[in-house]
Formats: C-alpha cells, sequence, structure tokens
C-alpha cells in the first residue's frame, strides 16, 4: 500500500458520514447482543418505492461488487434494462480463501454459483467485456456482442499477474513448497498442504506481499501468524525460521496497526525485512530472489507463500477509463479507474461508476468496501436517473479481522484518512487479539458477505 | 431513507442456519407458550423441579460452549480479552437457561401426565 496519495479534501465531519457510522454503530450493538456479531456492517438502502425507468445499465463483472450492485439496482428500479456481463460461472468466497488455507475449512466452503445471485429481471450474459468505449457508451465482450448502455457500472475486479515472477507458474502452488491462498479455491487447499507439511518438519518460511495494491492487504500477514501458529502447535516452531518481506518501510497502510502488526511480529520471532520485492523464483533450488535498494537479493526457503503483483484487468487497462500518469503515475501504471474517491462516479465520465477492486481509491480492496461503497455508487447514480443529486458519501470504511493465531483476531476497521473506526468502541478494542473477532471472521461473516451479494445487507 | 431493519438481521442469520431458523423461532415461540401454560396451570414455578432442570440445565451450558467450539474451528481457551468472557459466559448462559426452561417444560407437562395415569386406572 505504498501508492497511497492524501487527498486535498477531507471526509471527516460530513453529516452524511456521520449518520451512516451512527446507524451502524446501533446495528452492529443490536448484532453483537444477539450472540453474534457481524463485521461487515449492515444497514440498507432503499427507496420507498423503485424509480421507473428505461435505462440501460450494463454491470462489467459477476463478483462481489458487481452482483451487489445488481441486486441494489434491481431494488430501487422498475422498467431499467439491467446486464450484468462476466464469463465466469462459480462465485468465489474470497475472504475465506485464509480459512481455507488454513487448514479448517475445505475448498468447497469458498464456492458457489454466480447465477445463484443474480436477482430476477437482471440479464447475465455469460462472456468477458473485451473492449470499453466510454465515449460511444457501448462495451464489447470477448464474444463480439456489442451492448450501448445510459449507465456502466465496472466492477471487473484485478488481474493476478502471476507471470510478473520470473520463474513463476500457477502450476506451481502447493509444490517444492510453494504455496499462494490468492490464486483460487484449490490453490488455497494446494497451499494448506504445502504449509502442513512445512509445519511437520520446520525449515525456512517466506512470507511478501506485492508491490502493488492489492486485494486484502491483511491476508499477507495473516498466513504468515497462521504458519507460526501451525508450527508452534506442531512443537516445530524452534527448528523454523519466518520471514516477512514488505515491499516497502510498512508492515500495513494504518501506521498504527503497523505498529502493532510489528510488535507481534517480535513477540512471535518473525523476522522482518523492508523494502524487499519478489522478483524471480527458482522452485528446482527453493530460491526466491528480491529486488532491494541494494539489488538483488536471494532467500533460500523451505516454504513460500507468493503474492503476485496485481493489476487492472488488459481490457480497462487498454480503455480510456484509468487514471492518468500525471495525476496518480502509480495507479495509472496499474490501470485503476479514475474515480472520485468519495463518490465512485468517473471523473471524466459522468455516467460511468467503479466499484470493488477496479477502484482507483486509496486503501482497500476488500468486501467490507464493496459493502460501504456500492450503496453509495447506487445511490449517485439512481439520482442521476432521477435528474436530482445525492449527498450520499463513501469515507474509505473498510474492514480486516486480522488472524494473529488460530483462535484469535484483531478486528481493524478504517478509513481513508488512517483513523481507526471501531463499530464497539471501548468493547472491541481494534488492536486487541480477541477470540470474538475469531468467532466473528469463522461465523458471521460468510452469512454477511450472501446477503449483501442479496442486497439484503 | 436509509432504515435501520430488523430484516437485514434476520437475513444474515438466514444465510447461517437455512431453514433451521425457521425450525429454531417456532421451537422457541411454542417453547415460551408452552411454558407460560404451564405456569398458569400450575399457578406458578414449581421450585423443587426447577432446582432439579437448573442443574441439568449446566450440562445444555457445556453443549452450547462445546457447539460453539465446533462451528468456530476454536474454543474459549483462545479467550483473549475481557469481551471474550462476556461471550463465553452469555453462550453458557443461554444454554443454560434454554435447557433449564425446555426441560422444566417437558417435566411439566409430561410428568405431570405420567403422574396422572396410574391414578386414573
Amino acid at each position: 500500500m505504498n501508492h497511497h496519495t492524501p487527498h486535498p479534501s477531507s471526509l471527516a465531519g460530513h453529516p452524511a458520514a456521520d449518520a451512516r457510522f451512527a446507524q451502524r454503530r446501533a446495528l452492529l450493538a443490536a448484532a453483537a447482543a444477539g450472540v453474534l456479531g457481524a463485521s461487515l456492517p449492515l444497514h440498507t438502502t432503499r427507496a420507498a418505492s423503485p424509480l421507473q425507468t428505461k435505462a440501460r445499465i450494463v454491470i462489467a463483472g459477476a463478483g462481489a461488487a458487481g452482483l451487489t450492485t445488481a441486486a441494489h439496482l434491481a431494488q430501487r428500479l422498475d422498467g431499467a434494462r439491467i446486464t450484468l456481463i462476466d464469463a465466469r460461472k462459480p462465485h468465489f468466497y474470497q475472504p475465506g480463501f485464509t480459512l481455507v488455507g488454513a487448514g479448517l475449512k475445505p475448498s468447497s466452503y469458498v464456492v458457489s454459483a454466480t447465477a445463484d445471485y443474480v436477482p430476477r429481471g437482471v440479464e447475465l450474459i455469460e462472456a468477458n467485456v473485451a473492449e470499453f468505449d466510454p465515449d460511444a457508451q457501448r462495451v464489447t465482450t470477448d464474444a463480439g456482442q456489442a451492448i450501448t448502455y445510459d449507465f456502466l457500472v465496472v466492477a471487473t475486479g484485478m488481474q493476478l499477474e502471476y507471470g510478473l515472477i520470473q520463474g513463476m507458474d500457477t502450476d506451481l502452488i502447493g509444490q517444492h513448497g510453494i504455496g499462494s491462498i490468492y490464486h483460487g479455491p484449490a490453490a488455497a487447499q494446494a497451499t494448506w498442504q504445502a504449509l502442513s507439511e512445512f509445519a511437520d518438519r520446520g525449515g525456512r518460511g517466506v512470507f511478501l506481499r506485492p508491490d502493488t495494491e492489492m486485494k486484502c492487504a491483511g491476508a499477507p500477514l495473516k498466513y504468515t501468524f497462521i504458519a507460526a501458529d501451525h508450527l508452534t502447535r506442531r512443537g516445530t516452531r524452534g527448528k523454523a525460521e519466518l520471514t516477512y518481506n514488505s515491499n516497502n518501510q510498512a508492515l500495513f497502510s494504518v501506521p498504527i496497526v503497523s505498529e502493532k502488526v510489528r510488535m507481534l511480529f517480535g513477540e512471535r520471532g518473525v523476522h522482518i525485512r523492508y523494502g524487499r520485492v519478489l522478483t524471480a523464483i527458482d522452485p528446482g533450488r527453493r530460491i526466491a530472489t528480491f529486488k532491494t535498494a541494494d539489488g538483488l537479493e536471494e532467500q533460500d526457503y523451505d516454504f513460500i507463500h507468493v503474492i503476485p503483483p496485481m493489476r487492472a484487468p488488459q481490457a480497462i487497462r487498454n480503455s480510456p477509463l484509468p487514471w492518468s500518469a500525471d495525476a496518480q503515475p502509480a495507479w495509472a501504471a496499474e490501470g485503476w479507474m479514475e474515480v472520485d474517491r468519495g463518490t465512485l462516479r468517473h471523473t471524466r465520465y459522468p455516467n460511468v461508476f467503479g466499484v470493488g477492486d477496479i477502484a482507483g481509491v486509496p486503501k482497500g480492496k476488500t468486501a467490507a468496501s464493496v459493502k460501504w461503497q456500492v450503496p453509495v455508487a447506487v445511490d449517485h447514480l439512481v439520482a442521476q436517473i432521477q435528474g436530482t443529486t445525492s449527498d450520499a458519501l463513501y469515507t474509505g470504511y473498510t474492514s480486516c479481522p486480522l488472524i494473529t493465531r488460530l483462535g484469535r483476531a484483531m478486528l481493524v476497521e478504517f478509513d481513508y484518512n488512517n483513523n481507526l473506526m471501531p463499530s464497539f468502541p471501548g468493547v472491541i478494542a481494534p488492536l486487541e487479539e480477541l477470540w470474538t473477532t475469531w468467532v466473528m471472521k469463522t461465523m458471521a461473516l460468510k452469512p454477511t458477505y450472501i446477503s449483501m451479494l442479496r442486497g439484503r445487507a | 431513507m436509509k432504515d435501520i431493519d430488523i430484516t437485514v438481521l434476520f437475513a444474515v442469520f438466514y444465510e447461517m442456519l437455512g431453514p433451521l431458523l425457521w425450525i429454531l423461532v417456532v421451537a422457541i415461540l411454542a417453547g415460551t407458550l408452552a411454558f407460560g401454560l404451564l405456569l398458569v396451570r400450575e399457578r406458578g414455578l414449581h421450585p423443587a423441579r426447577l432446582v432439579r432442570m437448573q442443574f441439568l440445565g449446566l450440562l445444555g451450558g457445556a453443549a452450547a460452549l462445546w457447539l460453539m467450539a465446533r462451528v468456530s474451528s476454536s474454543g474459549f481457551t483462545d479467550a483473549g480479552g475481557p469481551v471474550d468472557w462476556l461471550l463465553i459466559a452469555l453462550v453458557f448462559v443461554l444454554g443454560w437457561v434454554g435447557t433449564s426452561v425446555i426441560l422444566y417444560t417437558l417435566v411439566g407437562w409430561l410428568g405431570g401426565r405420567l403422574r396422572c395415569c396410574p391414578q386414573a386406572g
């Protein structure tokens, strides 16, 4: 998260934002009273009656952000022609990948079907968008189908670029001590096998994060903590040396969280190396090569958790939608969409919105971000159809149940300004390792996520 | 327009439990009704039976903690702060009170019927 750029406008103290947090706290308190809290904040945005319209709305991408957008639009509009475009039939509950990789859940835990969440009245085209032409208000699929729109919501997600690490191939995941939970459910399962073998023997464990924006920036840290705990439980911690390689000079983009993680790594005996970016891997010799300020550095490993560079899909990078190199050089290079960080509306194309991982905003590319971005973007879109304006504002709120050992996690919630935004101040301390937070992560998060996809949370 | 909606909580619990949620809701309503009717029929609580069932209910509290540990892939030994002990106490108390009330009600209705039968015969 080294590309965060300060934004001139501050969202703190905005009436809409304050009201929303008050609502969130009230409802989360209610959830806590019901034994189970929900770490994704809950609220609904529903109009009294759906707005009549003939608007043609295209949603590119049917992952968490696309499906949630479709659900909200279907609830708020009547008569609109809403088209979801995505080729992938299975839906992945990505926040569960860490639990699969930790050996706690089977890979089936994170797999369902996209079609199960497509709202009634919304058309799903099983293809990918190959070309975005926002000037002509048209997208073209890889099957050659051109679709014109009045409004476009881009929710394509991102691309994992394993190929940018020399010698790395996704087929290697689960072999030669190589793991990578990000690649998908099967890879997360294979990563668990590799970690389990490592935990039996001990040796040298190497962990890292990429030098790009990434989804769930807490996951590299979580997986390091999980590995340390498995080694401890199997009595092999003394035979293992764990190293976490950070791409920059911090462990997490929020300084106070970064410091807490540094302290925990110190307690658990995890060595930290700053300013290391994985550039190559030699599976045969089990050597990882990192770029550092002083040149290349080789680290041998018995287990390595590879997290690849991430960037926008090619169709977005080839379109006029990303940030320009003048305004945001790093985001331009990775192709993230140029959207207003408070409204998620494209800065140059007012009928285009970007939500989820593809949005070029600071902070979280997480399910919690989706939860809070989508109602804001949809509110602005609906207001535009109505010819009015909306004061809905996304403050950058996101959350991360940061697992620090099996059975405990820290509920880290924050916003664009690096402020901690605890939902239960004084009850669930954000930097405290708690079983309660772990219970939320393992029990309440998935049902909350699925409710979000259905537009009910 | 952005109202707090209890249906949201219900939706989350429905995703968590599926049709079991309806079964639980019906069971809770029916159990409460049966308990209330028993109180009316017996004109109050039956102290000796209540104490016996509270003892048995302790097993229900333990079972609730066991169930929680199973579904969360963890256990109360993972408690790390005050809120964790509150949650553990809450889970135990819910299991304890729930089991006590269910057993009290079952014994109240079925036990009463069993007592009545030899007399009727």
